[in-house]
């Protein structure tokens, strides 16, 4: 039976959804998964409302369509949880995590999140003020990611990330975005 | 995995670009448009870069781009260029130019819906608009098979017993943007598999002068010289399934001008185009699970169309749904739907069909739509009427 | 495809067009006698001709004949008489008749 894991992100254009999506992709193909990740394009504006999908799969992926019924639902922004209904199609035992200050319990209530899903909160942006120097919660919310789901270990992620930023960025901004994973995935709290 | 070739995650448009890369084309002429862009942005980098030796024209319009696609094929060069939606629409009277002299141009196009309203996500609108041009034109489900497709279009059209342009197309977003996961060739493997272009009246060829673009005013020429254009196509179907497995041999991935999925006992049969199959066959898989007959059916091919290969899978079934992401506006059906009920006529096989149209404008095609065009098609089997076109997902 | 003959393209077969449509041969256009075309006739007087060219400019097709820089006379197989030469002559050297009335003084 092939084990196929749906992740639905909501976040502002601008926020590094998109590069999350792939970066969680990229990550779980190391592992020799099948993997998709997909943004649901629109017109690029920043501060937008955008989602983006990823799937992981042990076998080939055939379907090529947004995700409904996500396993993991991120969330970028809890600005957003005014706007957008945040469990909108998940499973029941699905799991949703937040780049928030919020409590689990604050942010449960705020998204009504049903009792039967797991909720997952970290600082993301707050982390990534202190690692990165810039508000980009997408790539420690991969390390949280990674500690309440176990799709895969942080070692993999810092390892994909070595890859993904090694031609682009310098040591600084790559030991900075590798330690941001560190911080998200010790700190996340369920 | 059974992969043994390394697999990476790449998106549709960066495996189009890549094909064109290996093949090294000597001139691209393009101009950018969403969803396309990534294309010949990628393609341009790979000029400034010095990856390849293709001459970059850089111009101000689609017109102008496939124009001087044109020029250059003439000339005897090796051409590819990209296009999408306004961009192939703009392209329209040079479609027709391209293909009446024979000139094997390969053109990737993101399908994507027309305006109005303005939309940039992915439909059949585009490309369905280029139909009757002449062109041979594939539609890849996969980045993977956009990259397959490509490489193989450039045999294609440069096959001395077709030298007619191809448009290689997969679907705007879902597979130009969507990451997939996808394996490539040695750049060398891609250069012996298409070989080398010798045009057979290359313009620039000054000790043996020529003239293209001739007059066909009096008499019958033109009507003569017109069916040498549809032999020429028709008989492409051959020549596209011989280089298909031709590469399919060297890839180990299949190439079937139709790809038919469960026909061998399927009651109930759908036909789609692109990227959506694989949710279909997903759906008929559960659908199967739970002991009914279905199966899907995808042209690879569109132009030339394969019509005995549809009429061959498609013949034991009880009722068959065509899924349309385009319309014939004014015409009792959609492109595709027109195609396999001609197909099905003119073999003599009167099987029921419900024609659909989904996804317009980038609208999610759903595993539930797929799921409602089998529960219906069953009903159809069993004598009940349905109205003449179903647009899925919305409430009419 | 066999030899290239123009002259045969009424009869040709779909089989016999080269690809593209394309002519195989250049300067094909002489082998048009479009000469036949012609209801008027520019009569060319050599005397009042000052070799200023302006006639070999702007014929459409070719048909002021030219040696060494100096006209020699008109190429009747291909002038078609549209006349153009006469209007921009501007000496007098050339003069528009009619093609029925030229043939039949020829005939004389």
């Amino acid at each position: 039976m092939s084990q196929l894991t749906e992740i639905r992100w909501h976040a502002r254009a601008g926020q590094g959804a998109v590069t999350a999506a792939k970066l969680v992709a990229d990550t779980a193909l190391l592992q020799g998964n099948y993997i998709q990740a997909m943004p649901e394009y629109g017109p690029e504006r920043t501060g937008a409302p955008l989602k983006a999908y990823t799937r992981v799969c042990s076998e080939p992926i055939e379907v090529h369509n947004n995700i409904q019924n996500p396993d993991i639902v991120i969330v970028l922004d809890d600005t957003l949880l005014e706007s957008t209904d945040v469990c909108e199609g998940m499973h029941d035992d699905g799991t949703l995590i937040f780049n928030t200050t919020k409590t689990v319990e604050e942010i449960r209530k705020a998204a009504q999140v049903p009792d039967s899903m797991k909720v997952a909160v970290v600082d993301a942006s707050g982390i990534a003020m202190d690692t990165i120097k810039k508000d980009m919660p997408n790539t420690p919310i991969v390390g949280a990611l990674a500690k309440v789901t176990g799709l895969f270990p942080p070692e993999l992620v810092k390892e994909r990330l070595k890859i993904t930023f090694g031609k682009k960025f310098s040591q600084e901004m790559i030991d900075a975005n590798l330690a941001s994973v560190d911080r998200a995935y010790q700190e996340v709290q369920e | 995995m059974a992969e043994e070739k390394k697999m990476f995650s790449a998106t549709g448009n960066q495996m189009v670009a890549d094909a064109m890369r290996q093949v090294d084309p000597d001139v691209m002429a393009a101009y950018p448009i969403t969803p396309q862009t990534t294309i010949v942005e990628g393609y341009d980098k790979f000029v400034a870069d010095g990856r390849v030796t293709t001459e970059y024209v850089n111009v101000e319009s689609e017109h102008s781009a496939l124009s001087a696609c044109i020029g250059a094929s003439a000339a005897g060069a090796r051409v590819a260029t990209a296009t999408s939606s306004q961009g192939l629409a703009f392209m329209w009277e040079e479609l027709h130019i391209a293909a009446g002299m024979r000139c094997p141009i390969v053109m990737a196009n993101a399908n994507r819906a027309l305006s109005a309203p303005i939309n940039i996500h992915g439909d059949h609108s585009d490309i369905m608009g280029a139909r009757d041009t002449g062109w041979i034109i594939m539609f890849a489900e996969t980045a993977q098979e956009a990259y397959d497709n490509t490489i193989v279009s450039f045999k294609v059209a440069e096959d001395p017993d077709v030298l007619l342009p191809v448009l290689t197309t997969l679907d705007g977003f879902v597979t130009t943007h969507a990451m997939d996961c996808c394996v490539m060739e040695e750049d060398q493997t891609v250069k012996d598999y298409v070989g080398e272009y010798h045009a057979k009246y290359p313009l620039l060829d000054t000790a043996n002068p020529v003239g293209h673009g001739m007059f066909a005013t009096l008499g019958d020429g033109y009507m003569k010289y017109k069916y040498t254009q549809r032999e020429a196509i028709e008989g492409a179907l051959d020549v596209i399934e011989k280089h298909g497995k031709e590469w399919a041999e060297i890839t180990g991935r299949p190439f079937d001008l139709v790809d038919a999925w469960g026909t061998e006992d399927a009651d109930y049969i759908i036909v789609v185009l692109g990227s959506c199959a694989g949710n279909a066959r997903f759906q008929a898989r559960q659908l199967r699970a739970q002991g009914k007959k279905v199966g899907v059916v995808r042209p690879r091919v569109f132009r030339p169309f394969p019509a005995q290969q549809i009429v061959d899978a498609c013949k034991n079934a009880k009722a068959i749904g065509v899924i349309d992401r385009s319309d014939s506006f004014g015409s009792a059906h959609a492109p595709l739907a027109l195609e396999v009920r001609s197909a099905l006529f003119s073999a003599g096989v009167q099987i029921p069909v419900n024609d659909y149209i989904a996804g317009l404008g980038g609208a999610d095609i759903t595993l539930a739509q797929m799921e409602q065009v089998f529960t219906e098609l069953e009903q159809c089997a069993a004598g009940e009427a349905k109205k003449s076109i179903t647009y899925l997902g919305i409430d009419e | 495809m066999a030899d290239f003959n123009g002259e045969n393209y009424e009869n040709w077969k779909p089989s016999d067009f080269p690809e593209g449509y394309v002519c195989p041969e250049a300067g094909t256009s002489v082998n048009c006698h479009t000469g036949g075309w012609r209801s008027e006739r520019p009569v060319w007087d050599k005397e009042q001709c000052s070799n200023c060219m302006l006639c070999w400019v702007y014929c459409p097709d070719s048909s002021i004949m030219v040696k060494d820089g100096e006209m020699t006379g008109i190429d009747y197989e291909h002038c078609k008489g549209c006349g153009v030469c006469v209007t921009e002559c501007k000496f007098g050297a050339l003069e528009l008749i009619s093609e029925a009335q030229a043939i039949a003084e020829e005939g004389e």
